[in-house]
Order: C-alpha cells, then sequence, then structure tokens
C-alpha cells in the first residue's frame, strides 16, 4: 500500500538505526506517547535495533487502558438496559469495570454473554445510522478517545443534532494528551528526557500545540509517524537534538500534519465538545485533561439520558498500570504480568487493547527474549 | 486506537450540508465509505489519513519523500 509499504522497507530502517547508532555518544531516554507507536516498536522489534544507550519508554497514549473503572461500570450499567444498542470500539469489550462481590470484575463482553445488545462498530457514524434505522431503540455509543478521535465523535453528534435523532447518545469519556504529558513530565520520578508526540493528534490540533511542552519542560519534541522509517527518524531527530542540547519542535510527520493541524476537525470539535477535568485510569484525575458535550448538546448525554451511577469503583491492587502509563515500570516488572494477568483474563486495561503496553509485551515478548526480532521486521516490511 | 491508514480517494458525494461530504476511499485492495466533512480541500486522487470512518488530514505528496531524501543526503555526507 502507498505510503505504508515504503516506510517499511527494511533497508532504510537498518540505515536510520545505524545513524541513530553514530549520532548518540550518551545514554538517552525518549518516550514514545502513542500507543500505536508502542505497539509497533515491539512488533517491529524497533527497541533492539537501537544501541544500548537508547532507552525507549512507554507513554499514557491508549485511551483504551485510561478509561476510568467508573466509566466501565457506566457503561456496563447502561449496556445492559433492555432496548439499549450499545456500540463501542471492538478493543473496550474485555476492559475489566470495578470487581463484584464474588471478585471478579465484568466487561462489556459479558453483558453480551447474559443478552444485552452490544455492538462493535468500525466508527461512530456507524452508530448513528443504526439509530437512524432503529427508531424504538436507544442507541449508545462508547465515545473514548484522544483528539484524534474527538472530531468523529463531535460529527457523530453534529449530525444526530441536524437529523433531530431522539434516541442516539454518547458516553463520553474523552481525553487530551497534553494535559497528561504534562503531569508525566512534571513528576518528580520523571527519567524522560524526549518525546515523540503522537503524529495523529498533531494531525488534528497541529505540530505547534506541541510548543508549550517543549518550552515549558525543556525537552525535545518530535511530531513521529506510525511505521518503522517515520518511528527510528522521530528517535534520529530527537537525539540529536538531545546531543546538542536543543529542545525545539520538529515534524517528523509533515506528510499528515501541518504546522497548524486541520482547523476544519477542531471546528467540529470545538462545536460539540469543552474542556474539563477528568479522571485517568491509573494516573487518577488531572485538571483539563478531558473533553465533554457542550450544553448544546446535552441532549445527547448518555449519562445524563441514563442517569447512571457508578459505584466507588475499585481496581485491582497488584495492577500496576498507572506506572506503566508514565513509563515508571515496564510491564514485565508487574508480578501479575503473563501470569494472573494476560489477554485472556486481564487485570488491566493495559493488557486488553492491542495498543496497551502490557498487551503489547505479552504479544511480541512472550518470554522476554530476544529471538526472530530481524524476522519481524521483515514479515513487517513485506506487508 | 489513533491508528489513521492511508487511502486514495476515488469518488466523492458533494453534499449542500458540508457536515455530509462523503466519499469512498481506496486501501490497498479494500474500498470503504469515508467522511471527508473535516477535509473539504481534497480531491478525488488524493490520499487522506482515515480514521474512524472519517478523514482527518490530506497527505501531502512532497513531504511524503522528505525522510528518504534525507537517508540519501545522509549517506553522500559520509
Ligand atoms: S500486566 Fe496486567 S496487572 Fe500488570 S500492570 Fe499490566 S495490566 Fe496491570
Amino acid at each position: 500500500m502507498k505510503y505504508l509499504d515504503e516506510y517499511r522497507d527494511a533497508d532504510a530502517v537498518r540505515r536510520l538505526a545505524a545513524a541513530i547508532g553514530r549520532a548518540a555518544t550518551r545514554p538517552w531516554t525518549i518516550m514514545e506517547i502513542c500507543g500505536g507507536q508502542t505497539h509497533a516498536i515491539l512488533r517491529f522489534g524497533l527497541d533492539e535495533l537501537l544501541p544500548p544507550e537508547i532507552t525507549l519508554i512507554h507513554g499514557p497514549g491508549c485511551p483504551v487502558c485510561v478509561t476510568p473503572v467508573e466509566l466501565i461500570d457506566k457503561a456496563l450499567a447502561i449496556a445492559a438496559r433492555p432496548g439499549v444498542i450499545f456500540c463501542s470500539f471492538g478493543d473496550m469489550l474485555r476492559v475489566p469495570g470495578s470487581r463484584g462481590a464474588d471478585g471478579r470484575a465484568a466487561d462489556l463482553m459479558a453483558v453480551r454473554a447474559a443478552g444485552g445488545d452490544v455492538r462493535v462498530v468500525y466508527s461512530p457514524l456507524d452508530a448513528v445510522a443504526l439509530a437512524r434505522a432503529n427508531p424504538s431503540r436507544e442507541v449508545v455509543f462508547f465515545a473514548i478517545g484522544f483528539e484524534t478521535t474527538a472530531p468523529a465523535n463531535a460529527l457523530a453528534a453534529a449530525l444526530a443534532a441536524r437529523e433531530g435523532l431522539v434516541n442516539f447518545s454518547l458516553l463520553v469519556s474523552h481525553v487530551l494528551v497534553p494535559p497528561a504529558i504534562s503531569a508525566i513530565l512534571g513528576s518528580p520520578d520523571c527519567r524522560v528526557q524526549g518525546l515523540l508526540a503522537a503524529g495523529h493528534v498533531c494531525a488534528v490540533m497541529g505540530a505547534a500545540a506541541c510548543r508549550p511542552i517543549a518550552e515549558r519542560h525543556r525537552v525535545p519534541v518530535v511530531v513521529t509517524g506510525f511505521e518503522p522509517v517515520d518511528l527510528l527518524d522521530g528517535v534520529l531527530r530527537c537525539i540529536r537534538q538531545l546531543e546538542a542540547g536543543r529542545a525545539e519542535v520538529e515534524n517528523a510527520y509533515a506528510r499528515a500534519v501541518a504546522d497548524e493541524g486541520n482547523p476544519h476537525a477542531r471546528r467540529r470539535m470545538e462545536e460539540v465538545f469543552e474542556v474539563c477535568d477528568r479522571s485517568w485510569r491509573g494516573l487518577g484525575r488531572i485538571p483539563r485533561s478531558g473533553l465533554r458535550l457542550r450544553s448544546a448538546y446535552a441532549a445527547f448525554d448518555a449519562e445524563r439520558r441514563f442517569g447512571v451511577e457508578a459505584p466507588g469503583a475499585g481496581e485491582p491492587a497488584e495492577c500496576l498500570s498507572g506506572l506503566v502509563l508514565q513509563g515508571l515500570r515496564r510491564p514485565t516488572d508487574c508480578p501479575a504480568f503473563a501470569t494472573r494477568c494476560t489477554p485472556e483474563c486481564p487485570l488491566g486495561a493495559p493488557m486488553v487493547s492491542a495498543e496497551g503496553a502490557c498487551a503489547a509485551y505479552f504479544r511480541y515478548r512472550p518470554s522476554h527474549s530476544r529471538q526472530d526480532r530481524g524476522t519481524t521486521l521483515k514479515r513487517g516490511a513485506a506487508r | 486506537m489513533c491508528l489513521g491508514i492511508p487511502g486514495e480517494i476515488l469518488s466523492i458525494e458533494e453534499a449542500q450540508d458540508e457536515l455530509r461530504r462523503r466519499g469512498r476511499v481506496r486501501f490497498g485492495g479494500i474500498v470503504k465509505e469515508a467522511s471527508l466533512a473535516c477535509v473539504p480541500e481534497a480531491r478525488v486522487g488524493d490520499y487522506v489519513i482515515v480514521h474512524a470512518g472519517i478523514a482527518i488530514s490530506r497527505i501531502d505528496e512532497a513531504e511524503a519523500q522528505a525522510v528518504f531524501a534525507l537517508l540519501e543526503e545522509m549517506e553522500q555526507r559520509e
């Protein structure tokens, strides 16, 4: 596929890895923010192509992983109601809610098994179409995501409003990347020296939106794409800045990211959503770190429509997801990793989503071995 | 989650209401409908990044070559 295959070219990857080896004279620690990037780094074995001085740590950029337990519990309560068609991205179906009296946590899959009408959709616009086609049912969409997804969810709400659909609503759990990154960089334990910014968040918000972070925290920020060549190009530029003592915003994904981002997408998003405080699973409450529906769209707010209250939520004490999401621990440091916590039976959300760091390590580093790394890359490159 | 796939616009359905601008987009062998409401400048033949059923960005062909040009330059210098 054009704009994919050439960025998986094994030869270009090798040449970039060699350039990184030449550029790095000291140890550096770089965080990639987006879970999609984490997944690609492990899938293609890119971390193992880097010189030992370079450590990549994985950021909080997996919306599935950071959706708080309270919201999962609300989703479960709404999805279980008769007459409701509950629509979600597929990743959310296995995320555990809080634990019941029997010590087990329910998920949307369990609600479906018990007769709930839970459906996986690819786009929130599909949920709008379902509402249109089923006027006698309540259609609820679980609107999670970062800035990348907010325009799509906003468009769904705006279209539903235009059409006067009274049976469509959104359970909103939108989060914003910069406040979480600031929280992580501001923590005294933080080891991050450079950032690879999430390419598709920046496609909407613009590379320029990263400037306050680079300035406030004095770290280089490189807007980076998702393919092996993109990721290594991002690392190379970040290391060059670190070696030169610079802390600037650089755009290594300019084919998809303009300096000013996508103003049309932002306008859609701003019409429908406003900034609010949000809780992040594992990270706690972060001021002004999320989006909620504006009052003009209150009629589409599933929390209001169904009046669901979530009981005080409990997360399994042994899950280290908060530390993993801040890059303070590796998934393999968790005592439950690959034993009591597996993708089949996850204790925490980072083991559920394909973009969660725990799931990525489980899948691509099952025995923490370094086997196959060359093959992985070539296999990926041929796709 | 923030996965976005590059695809080529095959056809565009213009609409009176800008929210409804849609098109058929080809991803390798698969053709899907996508909203083009957020990329009003995109034309047939353009590549766009599609996420959750909507195009969020148009791909800039000239910029797409930048990294490879950089690699060439880097190696010639060495
Ligand atoms: S391995 Fe499982 S229990 Fe451990 S941090 Fe990851 S999700 Fe939580």
